[in-house]
């Protein structure tokens, strides 16, 4: 590293997109190509500064579409670098194309992913909208709880993606303005020992490389296409003990602890919320109020969206008598996708809990302990009833009569 | 900057190509292995190679195999460039920061897209790249239409050519516009160096590659790939076929230098009529009906007008 090494408190006020930024700065990313949309801007913000100010030594190129800035990240890698970039949303959406071809060509770059709503109607505030829109890309999928979670996994995720065992890039999650706009006390760790964990970029096949030419992106037929999408389905998978790997390395460094499937009050639970980014949070505090009303509340949540730990989640939920799974994005004519994913990982299982999907929060709507106390509530009826006693799906929050597309 | 390659005569400089193989599998008579070849023989240098989406990429990269000896990406149709762009930056980044020593030499960073790629779907990418100023060569394999998916038209097609989604027919001469003006536009970005050439005048191709390789920033060559398939003719007729083109004076061949100086590269001895040209593709064919022929009238009036218009602009060296 030629660039200048900047001194941080042992603990920082930052918020989610200046941890982004942060976590972008200490892996001396070779190239970082953006364009700019809410709530990550201010990642690339952040990072513009760094650049300005000699604490980064890569490229920064901003780009002229979210799509320009998947496809140079995608030729930068493939040159043999390290490479990242943040986007939100309908910038998200224009990327899609790319981030295919990204994970297709087995390139380990990193996304940092601000959670927002998908228009129509224009929304800039956070839902999950976009995450599920690139679930199936071939990506792996982090998700962060508050700004903390988004410095450690967005360092831990080019250590994850650059694995020999994966090569494949990874998106790091976090939720727009509710972890990317809000202050918070973050523990950062120094320069060279964020640096020296995650590693030297080794490259693999690359453009750079002209002792040894290679061709990226080629063209295959019935003969070879399904070959190459199971042997990444395969690198997806061989994520599961690298991930779990690097969290161990990373609590021995830091003494945070994380896992593939996050969970709280799980023992002895009779019932538990399924959900991702903060409302993992607002939901322990409903989960511990609950006690007192001798309700045995867990929260679950999958850290790992891709590759999904359906595995794990039904080792984990074998024992809870019901479940609401909560899907913050508009579910388009069937239940929402968390609620699939974790039916998928429980049908197969002895004891099959109750299952409840709860459509929530989208476009930045609000949930609040309270109401997260009603739905445990609910479920403690389900628990005792041994079915559910109300409806199966439910558009919970909206206005009006209440909503649901999937009863029996 | 590393020596420029020395070229002797056609025959040596046809066989040295070293990276791009014959093992391909485009339409026998097509001109894009030919330009593609002539831009690769330019050059001893190393090479970073982008293609997009199109008849040069399904043909040259069918795994498990390839056609290029060199190192090539493809990714999408639209974004040939700034996967080169992309390329270009990591190997700036990685001199920097020392992971490249400075006694390797510098690699060229060449994009190859078709019109579709070009004038169409990428047109964004690569304005972008260009505003950015990269240090790299777009070529555009010109071949007016989109080939790669049947024959459909472009922004490229010229006006009177019948495709299969704008066709002749009993009360359509086929396509209603005229062709956009890529060049104009490349250099009204401010590009160092932008280039008109054919692959017959192998010569004038050359030197503008060279002199393009030896830019700094980003060099737009706009190549004049006749296609057998599309335009119809016989494909041992290519070099023919851009002969008319050229000596029409349909395809111009010239070069700006810095967005505003004017070179004409190249000026026919006799100059053929417009006429001529179209009468040697079937894909104009239906212009010579009595109805359609005022097309031909004002075809060459055009290409007159336009003729008129590059010998002023050099005259006047702004």
């Amino acid at each position: 590293m030629n660039s200048k090494q900047m001194e941080l408190n042992e603990v920082e006020v930052w918020d989610g997109n200046t941890c982004n930024a942060q976590a972008l700065r200490q892996a001396s990313v070779d190239v970082v190509a953006a364009y700019p949309i809410t709530p990550s801007t201010n990642t690339v913000e952040n990072y513009a500064t760094f650049h300005a100010n000699g604490y980064v030594d890569g490229e920064f190129i901003m780009v002229e579409s979210e799509h320009a800035a998947m496809s140079a990240c995608v030729g930068a890698a493939a040159a043999g670098g390290r490479v990242a970039t943040a986007t939100s949303s309908q910038g998200c959406a224009l990327m899609v194309e790319v981030l295919y071809q990204c994970s297709g060509m087995r390139l380990p770059a990193v996304l940092c992913l601000v959670n927002r709503a998908l228009a129509a109607p224009l929304n800039v505030n956070g839902d999950h909208s976009d995450m599920y829109l690139t679930r199936d890309a071939g990506w792996i999928q982090l998700d962060s709880f508050n700004a903390q979670n988004a410095y450690d996994l967005t360092l831990m995720a080019f250590k994850i993606g650059e694995h020999m065992d994966v090569r494949l890039p990874v998106i790091s999650n976090q939720d727009g303005f509710l972890t990317s706009h809000t202050a918070q006390t973050v523990r950062p760790l120094k320069d060279e020992v964020a640096y020296n964990f995650i590693g030297d970029y080794v490259p693999v096949n690359a453009m750079l490389d002209f002792s040894k030419p290679v061709t990226h992106g080629v063209q295959t037929e019935h003969d070879w296409h399904f070959e190459h999408k199971a042997k990444q389905h395969a690198a997806l998978q061989a994520a599961f003990p690298v991930v779990e790997e690097v969290f161990k390395e990373f609590k021995e460094l830091t003494g945070r602890e994380y896992n593939i499937v996050e969970t709280h009050n799980l023992e002895g639970a009779d019932v538990a919320i399924i959900c991702l980014g903060t409302t993992y949070e607002t939901a322990t505090i409903a989960a511990d109020e609950l006690k007192e009303e001798g309700i045995k509340a867990a929260v679950v949540s999958p850290r790992l969206f891709r590759p999904f730990p359906l595995t794990q989640l039904a080792q984990k939920l074998q024992n809870v008598k019901a479940i609401a799974c909560m899907d913050r994005s508009a579910p388009g004519g069937t239940v929402g996708a968390l609620y699939n994913e974790v039916a998928g990982a429980l049908i197969n299982t002895e004891a099959r809990p109750v299952m409840r999907n709860l459509i929530y929060g989208l476009g930045g709507r609000d949930i609040t302990v309270h109401e997260l106390k009603d739905i445990f509530r609910d479920l403690a009826k389900d628990a005792e009833n041994g079915k559910i006693t109300g409806k199966i799906q439910r558009l919970h929050g909206v206005r009006g009569p209440e909503l649901s597309f999937y009863e029996l | 900057m590393s020596n420029q390659k020395v070229i002797k005569n056609l025959k040596t400089f046809s066989t040295a190509a070293e990276r791009f193989e014959g093992s391909h599998v485009l339409c026998p008579g097509c001109a894009h292995s030919i330009i593609v070849r002539e831009v690769l023989n330019a050059t001893n240098d190393n090479l970073v190679v982008g293609a997009s989406t199109g008849c040069l990429e399904v043909c040259t990269a069918i795994y498990p195999h390839t056609s290029w000896d060199c190192s090539w990406i493809h990714i999408g149709f639209e974004n040939g460039s700034t996967a080169i762009a992309g390329a270009e930056a990591m190997n700036k980044a990685l001199r920097k920061k020392g992971r490249i020593s400075p006694d390797t030499p510098e690699p060229k960073f060449v994009a190859f897209g078709g019109d579709g790629a070009t004038y169409d779907i990428g047109f964004q990418w690569i304005s972008g790249c260009f505003e950015r100023g990269h240090d790299m060569m777009y070529v555009c394999l010109d071949n007016e239409v989109y080939a790669n998916t049947g024959g459909q038209r472009s922004s490229s097609t010229p006006i009177g050519a019948s495709t299969t989604t704008a066709p002749a027919g009993s009360t359509s001469y086929g396509e209603k516009r005229n062709k956009k003006d890529m060049l104009q536009i490349m250099a009204a970005h401010g590009s160092p160096y932008v280039a008109q050439v054919a692959p017959n005048k192998w010569k004038d191709m050359v030197k503008k590659i060279q002199k393009g390789f030896a830019t700094k920033g980003p060099v737009f060559i706009n190549a004049m790939s006749a296609c057998t398939t599309e335009w119809k003719f016989q494909p041992h007729e290519t070099i023919e076929a851009s002969d008319l083109a050229v000596d029409s004076l349909v395809f111009p061949l010239y070069e700006i230098v810095d967005g505003t100086e004017l070179n004409i590269t190249y000026r026919p001895k006799n100059i053929v009529p417009v006429r001529d040209y179209l009468a040697f593709q079937p894909r104009f064919k239906h212009l010579f009906k009595p109805e359609n022929e005022y097309l031909i009238d004002e075809w060459q009036k055009r290409v007159d007008k336009y003729w008129e218009y590059l010998q002023r602009r050099e005259e006047a060296r702004v």
